[in-house]
């Protein structure tokens, strides 16, 4: 127990009545954690940190907001013009939602990497994509706030897409919408869901950590500590490097907020909602672009026309659905597609490469979402638009989750691994003979 | 198992102390610092301050003629005063007075009455502003409300309320114009 | 780990890359300079107050500003006489009267600039039934910005190109998407004479009148930038002391 002289007797009488005191210093200060973690490992607590501001600046904000069509965008302005420091508490918000995305974003894809969704941390990686759902609906209930024509526009599209469902769609539509179109009670119930959702975030966040707890940490050997001599206490070497990364990360964060607030942004949205007008182009925000894409790359009766049913007609429409929803459901299946016993990419050559071929193709996914599908990829070459190259991401996106990565899995010859954390890895990836090998994933 | 609090010599243990104690007091400084714009936002914002305070054009206002003009939410009693008005208020002998106030206390000039215009019992809006208001036994108002009676000055003489009509913040920008708060 | 780093580099030069590009459609408005460009901008309060003359002269008979308060204009140097001066200049509606009829009066500096036609339906009945837009955010509404707005009010040609027809009733412009644009040209050379005397080119009317909606659209652009080299450097500062503190306290274990 770390905590003495003056106070420890309050400390004292408050630990045997609730042990918040001891919880805190298992949990932070001696929580045994791998000496080797990178700065990959980062962007979980800075994840924790972006949440935080968020609340904070989002419930300030609703201090000042109307959720109602005729006086929202408006109250943004206000906000922006009237309200001490509203413009700068907008902007956090606003850029923070970028900030959010972007460093979950690493956060997921250093997990691919390093196989940290393996054997035993299959949970932690269901809460984690459960809590990257419930982001994906507060930021896109958030964008609808401001009645801007792209918040408008977005939400149109969007909750249009529940019409595909057979039989059920049209009545979940108006069910999601209060109304026949998106309108004002569609505002108010996203206002209030807004509100709420980052609290249920919350929740899956502490059984995130939980769950983190309880297996332990990852770390980028993907091999086991073996004892006392492969961690150390997470406080004060933890502590410190995540402070200093917070500090990096916050300096990223204001040269946003001050220097291009609207660079993430579309110009759309600075004017007023008018539902007889469309935009002539409309863009999800950039964290969703990858999905869009899918979502408008599945053609016509794909689905119907080599399954053969008559009376089930599966449409583009209800295809793309399809395939949006299962590009995310897939992430949970990911565990148990991936058959390699060896845990980090370090150590994995042929997975490796995959893992860089997949990262370009949700880049390149990204960039196809932002144009119009009708639109050349190349000014020099005809006959090749976004719809196509959108497509083929596509089809390779599902191929490496159903067919590479098992079979990766199951072919690749692994680099020899370390025999333990505090081993020096010697570089080129050969031990000496004599060194036994670590088991690859050692039951927790 | 690394303890975090071995010390090592004298010097590098000093040295981490100064850098923990510089860090500390520079992210201390910055909490501070991000703090303040969340707690001024909670202030009147720059359109509720501009309401804050209003110009009246009192030119138009007949002797013994009474207005009334909303500020800050509440209304506020302008009253262009007749000399017997201005002499009852100034005659009234403070041992009468629940709230002893000398009229010259309570005007800028004679003539121009500004209170607002809010019963300072339970806050009704007293009676008078209008010729055929009830003005209560003492020629000012009334509050219907619980039976306050007000006089030419806005003091308060018989009923419940405990202090008199209260006076806000105002200046003459000339002798047409006033400025409220 | 430096395999990673650049890997992230490019990628978000590719993230980057298609953010800026979906933004960037159509508009190939030149760039221009501004003063408040950068991480030192400011406004050029003359060119403000030369903006806010052309707007009142030319631009607000048919564009309202409703966003902007009159007494946001004392950030422009005005002082508290010459703004009621001009807020008085328009009619407000007051409060109904006695008999609950609809008054009217002046407006005061707490007000919004007063609009140019009572409702959407006014305005297109006097402007052919195009409806001109409110500018209190244009520079901030529109993919390249002052760049765009700028390039629309100095893209008039006087003949359409060759070949090119433009439907009755519509001017064509080189910089608006589809080049048929409801507006005639707006400015002229020596069309308003400005009070400080500067000469009223086509350019510098449309410069200063950019300048103007830009801070109609961003009053606080100033504060912004000056707030920000402050925070990067101190968090620079910040960073520096825990990364020092950092290696510190690692040093046992490294």
């Amino acid at each position: 127990m770390a905590n003495g002289g003056s106070g420890s007797k309050v400390v004292k009488w408050v630990d045997s009545r609730l042990p918040i005191f001891s919880f805190v210093d298992h949990a932070l200060r001696e929580y045994p954690t791998p000496k080797n973690l990178s700065y990959w490992w980062n962007f979980g607590s800075l994840a924790g940190v972006v949440l935080v501001v968020m609340i904070v600046t989002g419930i300030v904000l609703a201090m000042h907001y109307t959720p109602h069509t005729t006086m929202a965008f408006d109250s943004v302005e206000r906000i922006m013009r009237d309200v001490n420091y509203g413009w700068l508490i907008r902007y956090i918000h606003m850029n923070g939602a970028s900030m959010f995305f972007l460093v979950v974003y690493i956060h997921i894809f250093r997990g691919m990497y390093y196989g940290s969704y393996k054997n035993p941390r299959e949970l932690l990686w269901w809460l984690g994509v459960i809590i990257y759902l419930l982001m994906m609906a507060t930021a896109f209930m958030g964008y609808v706030l401001p009645w801007g024509q792209m918040s408008f526009w977005g939400a149109t599209v969007i909750t249009k897409l529940f019409s595909a469902i057979p039989w059920v769609g049209e009545a979940i539509t108006q069910w999601l919408w209060g109304g026949f179109s998106v309108s004002n009670p569609t505002l108010n119930r996203f206002f209030s869901l807004h509100y709420l959702l980052p609290f249920a975030i919350v929740g899956v966040v502490v059984f995130h950590l939980w769950a983190l707890h309880t297996t332990k940490s990852n770390n980028p050997l993907g091999i086991d500590p073996r004892g006392p001599q492969d961690t150390i206490p997470f406080h004060p070497y933890y502590t410190v490097k995540d402070y200093y990364g917070i500090g990096v990360f916050f300096i990223v964060w204001a040269a946003f907020v001050f220097f291009a607030p609207d660079f993430f942004g579309e110009p759309d949205n600075y004017i007023p909602a008018n539902p007889i007008s469309t935009p002539a182009h409309i863009v999800p925000e950039w964290y969703y672009l990858p999905f869009y894409a899918i979502l408008r790359a599945v053609p016509d009766n794909f689905v119907g026309s080599w399954i053969g049913f008559g009376y089930i007609i599966v449409n583009a429409k209800l295809a793309g659905v399809i395939a949006l929803a299962l590009s995310i459901m897939i992430l949970f299946v990911l565990p148990w597609l991936d058959t390699s016993k060896v845990r980090s990419g370090r150590f994995r050559p042929v997975f490796k490469w995959f893992f860089w071929i997949f990262l370009l193709d949700v880049a390149i996914l990204g960039v196809c979402g932002a144009h119009a599908p009708d639109e050349q990829v190349f000014s020099w070459f005809e006959n090749f638009d976004y719809l196509t190259l959108a497509r083929i991401t596509t089809a390779y996106y599902f191929i490496h989750f159903v067919i590479i990565l098992p079979l990766v899995g199951k072919i690749e010859k692994p680099l020899p691994l370390p025999t333990s954390i505090s081993e020096p890895v010697l570089k080129g990836g050969g031990s000496a003979g004599a060194a036994a090998t670590a088991k690859p994933m050692e039951k927790a | 198992m690394a303890n975090s609090t071995t010390a090592t010599e004298g010097g590098g243990e000093t040295r981490r102390d100064f850098l923990l104690l510089a860090t500390v007091a520079a992210a201390g400084f910055g909490v501070a610092a991000v703090a303040w714009p969340f707690i001024d936002q909670m202030n009147p914002a720059a359109d509720t301050l501009a309401l804050g305070s209003i110009k009246v054009d009192i030119s138009k206002i007949a002797v013994g003629q009474r207005i009334t003009v909303k500020w800050r939410g509440s209304p506020v009693f302008i009253d262009h005063r007749t000399a017997e008005q201005i002499k009852e208020a100034e005659d009234t002998k403070l041992s009468d007075l629940k709230d002893p106030q000398p009229d010259k206390d309570r005007v800028q000039k004679p003539e121009w009455l500004v209170m607002v215009g809010v019963c300072t019992h339970l806050g009704c809006i007293p009676k008078g502003q209008k010729p055929g208001d009830r003005k209560g036994e003492f020629g000012g108002w009334f509050c219907p409300c619980h039976g306050s009676h007000y006089d030419t000055s806005g003091r308060i003489r018989k009923g419940p309320a405990p202090k008199n009509l209260p006076v806000p913040p105002y200046k003459f920008l000339s002798d047409t114009q006033i400025q409220i708060g | 780990m430096r395999k990673f780093a650049v890997s992230l580099v490019a990628l978000s030069g590719l993230i980057v890359g298609t953010i800026a590009y979906a933004a960037g459609d159509a508009a190939h408005a030149p760039s221009q300079n501004w003063s408040f460009s950068g991480i030192f901008g400011t406004y050029d309060k003359a060119q403000l107050k030369r903006g806010l003359q052309v707007y009142r002269e030319v631009c607000s008979a048919c564009h309202s500003l409703r966003l902007v308060a009159y007494r946001n204009l004392a950030a422009l140097g005005l002082d508290e006489k010459a703004i009621e001066a001009i807020a008085a200049e328009k009619e407000v509606p007051g409060e109904p009267n006695e008999e609950g009829e609809a008054t009217t009066r002046k407006a005061l500096p707490s007000d919004k600039f007063v609009p140019p036609f009572a409702n959407e339906q006014a305005a297109r009945s006097a402007n052919n039934g195009a409806l001109p837009p409110d500018l209190s955010l244009m520079t901030k509404a529109r993919v390249g910005g002052p760049d765009y707005v700028y390039g629309i009010l100095t893209g008039y040609k006087e003949e359409p190109p060759k070949g090119v027809k433009v439907p009755d009733g519509m001017y064509y412009n080189a910089i608006f998407p589809g080049h048929n644009i409801a507006m005639g040209p707006p400015l002229s050379d020596e069309g308003i004479e400005y009070a400080d005397k500067t000469k009223a080119t086509v350019a510098q009317q449309a410069k200063d009148v950019v300048s103007f909606l830009q801070w109609a659209a961003d009053p606080y652009l100033e504060d912004r930038k000056r707030m920000g080299i402050k925070v990067v450097l101190f968090l620079l500062f910040l960073s520096g002391l825990l990364f020092a503190y950092k290696r510190k306290v690692w040093s046992d274990v490294h």
